[in-house]
């Protein structure tokens, strides 16, 4: 077993060689923590972590850091996502030893949609740093104890530090590339964007293997399932980065529309299944967005219930 | 050049419209350029006012000067005579050259007639597109000719981010992503090795975020 | 106005005809495709909706400006828009400009 960095408990599912399994919840619109609690008391159970996002879209919502501090409340285990879309490198490492105070232990570093999506399109960005360098500066923060401007931090932060990688997007010639740099950066899991092309992906996992980064990193493939054949048709033409083949869509079609739901939920295990087979893939993380009630259920039919006790 | 765009007519009538004669200043360079504040765009909008008042019954005399450029006191001395008269200046010139105007000629209320955009160029008539946001430290060595600052949405030094779709920015079909540029030309170039080197974290110092700036070259200074 | 072609025709003519009192300005040129020197009666077309659209916004009527196009050949075509402007610029009336500036001198 490798040698544990953080009290982080995915850091130590993990590292004693488990499939990891995480999920996320979106904030809600307003202060009632309840909506939080509510949405991480249905999946706590099967996952080791839950990820809280970080203003999705660009669409304001209560803050990350403060649902993840609700979800520690609970005796759940947060990651907290944080976007450089909002933050100078002030508020960033302010934040993250905001989350270290209430021992937070993982950290997902993202570079946050461009706000012309959400509510605010007219506001300013901020991009002092960017998702990369962000990844750079957690590492700092624990291992040298250090801020960015050189002086020691008392208490350093003893975060599992995270990134996403997307192998659908473009330019296709860099997506290794792109994953071995956030790997030089420090990054120690990667959460991939929902797979449903599964044979780019596992194409891309070669040539990960090829480069010996699936033993540096451990990647939690991303999987969400579809609610509908137009939640399909939707997400394979109107969201960036995403790949979602012709074959997948025509099955959700193909059946009518009282069954779509658990033709998605079907979809999403086998899935799961697959990519359990391939190597290199350390776990999943799953995205029910709205429909968390069904991560038990995915959960469960893919063989990843109970959640081992660390 | 700095690439600016005239205001709705609307707007400038409004800012006008106190005073019965006004000096309409145009500039010799940027703008000319970009066809929103030379010479020919004096004439055309000192002639649009002249008749917008005069519908309105009154007679505003609009005198029309057109200087080399704004941004220099040796020129905007020039104007001098023509400065007595005026109630106003409307200065078609850049941000840059409607400031100068306002410090030179104190007591004179000076009016833009322009929206200034960004430095950039020009892809063809009519279109000019931004490409240097002036952040003081370039970087065009290390990305290929291709600016990050200035031509990504996100101004990552470490991109291209997940929404690059197509070679296009998540914000805009009509924008290209600028990492995607980057990687065709370090490909083109025979560097896309290069595209691995970590990018250290910006000095933003010299930038806008430093406050603003003067650059002072003693070995030309008199 | 007689031009080689329409092309030499800038914004500003077409605006101080306006402001020395002209009920309306049309311009006619040769058939699109068909400019001795390529793209000249297009520019002139561009330039036309330019000034008609500075017209309207300084309430004299963009309608008061037109471009029509027609081969030197066609001398009935020349008649028709002559007669075809003349009505148009009837139904605008006289250019409120030259009221002002008949008012003024009164």
């Amino acid at each position: 077993m490798t040698e544990l960095k953080t009290p982080s408990k995915l850091e130590k599912v993990l590292a004693q060689g488990h499939l990891a399994v995480t999920s996320e919840c979106g904030p809600p619109r307003g202060s009632d923590p309840e909506a939080i609690r509510k949405k991480a008391g249905m999946i706590r159970d099967h996952v080791d972590a839950i990820n809280i996002t970080d203003n999705q879209t660009s669409v304001t919502r209560l803050c990350s850091l403060a649902a993840c501090i609700h979800l520690k409340g609970m005796g759940v285990e947060p990651v907290l996502q944080m976007v450089v879309r909002d933050r100078n490198r002030i508020a960033i490492q302010s934040d993250i030893l905001g989350a270290a105070s209430f021992d937070i232990h993982n950290m997902l570093c993202l570079s946050g949609d461009h706000q012309q999506f959400g509510d605010n399109p007219k506001g300013q960005n901020v991009f002092d740093i960017d998702s990369m360098q962000l990844i750079q500066t957690v590492r700092l923060m624990r291992d040298e104890g250090k801020f960015l401007g050189g002086d020691a931090i008392d208490r350093p932060p003893s975060v599992f530090v995270g990134a996403a990688a997307n192998p659908f997007a473009d330019p296709f010639e860099i997506r290794v590339p792109r994953l071995a740099k956030k790997v030089a950066a420090g990054a120690e899991f990667i959460q991939t964007q929902c797979i449903y092309n599964l044979d780019k992906f596992e194409s891309w996992m070669e040539q990960v293997r090829d480069r010996g980064l699936h033993e540096k990193v451990a990647i939690l493939a991303g999987v969400t399932p579809f609610k509908s054949a137009g939640m399909a048709k939707y997400m394979k033409n109107r969201v960036p980065g995403m790949d979602v083949p012709d074959e997948v869509v025509k099955r959700m079609s193909g059946v009518p529309k009282e069954n779509q739901a658990q033709e998605g939920l079907d979809i999403c295990v086998e899935t799961i299944q697959r990519l359990k087979e391939c190597e290199g893939v350390r776990g999943f993380h799953i995205m029910a967005i709205e429909w968390e009630e069904k991560v038990p259920e995915i959960a469960e039919r893919a063989g990843l219930y109970p959640r081992p006790e660390v | 050049m700095i690439v600016a765009k005239p205001k709705p007519i609307e707007e400038v009538i409004d800012s006008v419209k106190p005073y019965d004669r006004i000096l309409l200043v145009g500039c010799n360079e940027c703008v000319t350029v970009c066809e929103a504040g030379g010479r020919k765009e004096v004439g055309v909008l000192a002639s649009a006012l002249r008749m917008f008042f005069m519908n309105q019954g009154r007679t505003v005399r609009i005198d029309e000067r057109t200087i080399e450029r704004q941004c220099d006191r040796e020129y905007l001395e020039e104007l001098r005579g023509d400065m007595d008269g005026a109630d106003a200046v409307l200065s078609l010139a850049c941000g840059v050259g409607v400031q100068f105007m306002a410090e030179t000629y104190f007591q004179k209320p000076v009016l833009p007639g322009v929206d200034t955009c960004f430095m950039g160029g020009s892809l063809e008539r009519g279109v000019w597109t931004e490409r240097c946001q002036g952040c003081g430290q370039c970087v065009l060595a290390v990305t290929g000719g291709i600016c990050p600052v200035s031509r990504c949405a996100k101004r990552l030094f470490n991109g291209p981010c997940g929404g690059s779709t197509k070679g296009k920015c998540e914000i805009s079909k009509d924008l290209d992503c600028a990492w995607q540029l980057i990687v065709d030309r370090l490909k083109e170039l025979g560097r896309l090795d290069d595209y691995e080197k970590l990018a250290p974290i910006k000095d933003w110092s010299t930038e806008r975020a430093g406050g603003p700036r003067t650059v002072t070259r003693e070995d030309v200074r008199q | 106005m007689a031009v080689p072609c329409t092309g030499k025709v800038d914004l500003i003519h077409m605006l101080r005809a306006f402001e020395k009192g002209a009920d309306g300005v049309y311009v006619l040129g040769c058939l699109e495709g068909e400019c001795r020197y390529e793209n000249g009666n297009l520019r002139a077309r561009k330039r036309v909706e330019k000034a008609a659209e500075i017209l309207d916004k300084v309430g004299i009527g963009g309608e008061r400006v037109a471009m029509y196009n027609l081969s030197s050949s066609e001398a009935p075509q020349f008649v028709r828009f002559a007669t075809e402007m003349t009505e148009r610029i009837r139904r605008c009336g006289p250019n409120p400009i030259k009221l002002a500036m008949k008012k003024e001198a009164a």
